[in-house]
């Protein structure tokens, strides 16, 4: 065996030069397995709009439907209710909705397109929970309110307009789905009018 | 016949020489006393997960439709699946009970300080890991309180700015919790995370016998090779190993003499487990919370929520602050300080009992500001119950603060040169 000299830059070279190929290689694997923890497209095609009849609803009534396997609420509200919307106004975080949780046609004192139907995704913004609703029996957490919802989780409070109020836990309104009426007395969750 | 076989091993791989340095000739102080009995209970509790979790996955079926009534299946159903089932929750509890006693005990004798920084470390990522397998499990049997637990624990990563939601959706795998977070929770629970539980374990017991235990007076067992007279070392034989580099004093062979001593442990820890398992599984809702009797319903929370009494004192901490991120990161601030104690603790007096008046004060409001919280976090979050839980975040917080103030000159008391224990 010769002992021919050692190259010590060409073998410097072709270690960095192995490295760095073999390590782009590991990134490139790791992409598939951080991938497919992302939802499939069968969870993706799940998320398809869902009709909400609410020719039967009366007023304060709540319909609960599932779209994308959340709770999504229409609340028929009362003319008492719509009356109260603007006497809590200065205890709530963002009264004219002013953060993007709703489309831009529900960015208004009512937080709807039509004010009697409040739709809304039933997901407390702190944690996830979903609040509860009270048609009557809000006072226990708010002086004076009549109605609104609670989280029991972690007590987040929001008006019958779904707008958090000031110092509970949640930071944000409740997020009002797209969603608009295809006649009377249905309602499309899901889809902005015209979409699609 | 026997002889024969061990030296046909020995030739090919180190058995007696494996057994000998770790267990029949590793000198272990001999001043222990009941609070070292928690490390061996671990073991003993991470053997019993591994077993019953393998045999509750020949009958649990992980999807959303099948999981719940697979677990009522194994309950009802399967010989003895109550028994295997019940042995696993309660083991889950009974993990963080003996965990919390173990950790407790490294704080009141210094273990963590130099030269055993490492073993600390490698313990806090097992508590880590630990929480995550418990979290993971919790979701398994699809109750409500599973479901609503879940929803709210993958939440808190929702708090993160910019990521936080993208993050949630990928560890969810959907827009809510759904079957394909189920599955991919199974398979962390039953093969990701108890393979990295065990390999840290190793790593574990690795590092605290590459140093030597610590011992209840916070002294050296192992003094400086030739300082000590022949008369005065113990009349064991321990591992030239061991001896090689220090003259071992004070110390018995962990074989037989600990291994007795942790059974007799074993068997009050049994005592108290047996009861659970036959008598009060659900130990009141804590252990088996009662919602999660209902199958999980994505349309409708539970009215009361709180997560299993281990959580509780994190828990506690999360809620007792008015803002989603800031909570977040403070609860994870509470185990990452724990984490930093042997960089905190700049005092070189391992022991409680040498050390000051203010330290174990400091010790114990750190104790019962944890056991406070923990009850704190069972419980709704009234307002008075929100004050209390801040007043003893700040006390559990300002444990470390302190800490680190007053052990750079710290009184303590004259250190024995040797254990105390006759």
């Amino acid at each position: 065996m010769s002992n021919a000299p050692v190259d010590k830059g060409r073998r410097r070279f072709l270690t960095v030069a192995t490295s760095v190929v073999g390590g782009a290689g590991a990134v490139a694997v790791a992409v598939p397995f951080i991938r497919s923890w992302n939802p499939s497209a069968k969870a993706k095609n799940a998320g398809a709009p869902v009709e909400v009849n609410i020719r039967k609803a009366e007023p304060g009534q709540l319909v609960r439907v599932k779209w994308r396997g959340k709770p999504v609420w229409v609340v028929r509200r009362t003319p008492d209710m719509l009356e109260g919307l603007s006497k809590v106004e200065d205890r709530l975080r963002d009264p004219n909705s002013e953060e993007p949780q709703q489309p831009e046609y529900a960015q208004n004192q009512h937080r709807s397109i039509k004010e009697e139907f409040f739709v809304a995704v039933g997901i407390c913004t702190h944690l996830g929970c979903s609040p509860s609703y009270l048609e009557k029996g809000m006072g226990d957490h708010v002086d004076g309110v009549e109605s609104g919802f609670f989280c029991p989780c972690h007590g987040s409070k929001f008006d019958i307009a779904g707008r958090v109020f000031e110092s509970v836990p949640a930071p944000l309104n409740l997020v009002v789905p797209p969603h608009y009426f295809i006649d009377e007395n249905t309602i499309l969750v899901g889809e902005d009018k015209g979409q699609a | 016949m026997f002889k024969r076989f061990v030296e046909w091993m020995d030739a090919r791989i180190p058995m007696t020489k494996t057994w000998n340095i770790h267990l029949a000739q590793y000198p272990a102080p001999k001043n222990f006393n009941m609070w070292y009995v928690f490390g061996f209970l671990a073991t003993i509790v991470l053997i019993n997960q591994i077993l019953t979790g393998i045999w509750l996955t020949m009958n649990y079926v992980p999807s959303a439709e099948g999981a719940f009534a697979s677990v009522e299946y194994i309950m009802r159903d399967v010989e003895y699946g109550w028994l295997l089932r019940y042995m696993h929750s309660t083991g889950a509890s009974a993990f963080f009970v003996v965990v919390y006693l173990h950790m407790f005990r490294g704080m009141m004798y210094g273990s963590y300080q130099k030269p055993r920084e490492l073993i600390w470390l490698f313990g806090m990522f097992i508590f880590l890991v630990l929480m995550a397998e418990a979290f993971m499990g919790y979701l398994l049997p699809w109750g409500q309180m599973s479901y609503w637990g879940a929803q709210v624990i993958i939440s808190l990563f929702g708090a993160i700015p910019v990521i936080g939601d993208d993050l949630t959706l990928w560890i969810r795998g959907d827009y809510v919790i759904s079957g394909a977070t189920l599955n991919r929770f199974f398979a962390l629970h039953v093969i990701a995370l108890p393979l990295v539980l065990v390999i840290l374990v190793f790593l574990h017991i690795v590092a605290l016998h590459e140093v030597g235990s610590n011992n209840p007076d916070g002294v050296d067992t192992k003094k400086p090779k030739g300082s000590v007279p022949d008369e005065e070392k113990p009349k064991f034989k321990f591992h030239e190993r061991f001896t090689n580099k220090k003259d071992i004093v004070d110390s018995i062979p962990f074989y037989p003499y600990y291994i007795l001593k942790d059974m007799f442990g074993f068997g009050i820890f049994l005592f108290f487990f047996c009861y659970v398992i036959f008598f009060n599984p659900e130990m009141g809702g804590f252990f088996l919370e009662p919602p999660n009797f209902e199958p999980a319903n994505p349309l409708k929370t539970p009215e009361y929520i709180a997560p299993v009494w281990y959580f509780t004192p994190f828990y506690a901490i999360l809620r007792a602050v008015p803002d989603k991120l800031f909570g977040v990161i403070l609860m994870f601030a509470a185990i990452a300080f724990l984490a930093l104690l042997p960089w905190l603790d700049r005092g070189r007096v391992r022991s409680i009992r040498y050390r000051s008046l203010l330290h174990k004060l400091n010790l114990t409001v750190f104790a019962i500001s944890f056991v406070v919280l923990g009850y704190l976090g069972t419980q709704p979050a009234t307002p008075v119950a929100t004050v209390f839980a801040q007043i003893f975040t700040f006390l559990y917080f300002a444990f470390f603060g302190l800490l680190w103030f007053y052990s750079k000159r710290e009184k303590t008391k004259p250190v024995p040169e040797r254990v105390t224990s006759k």
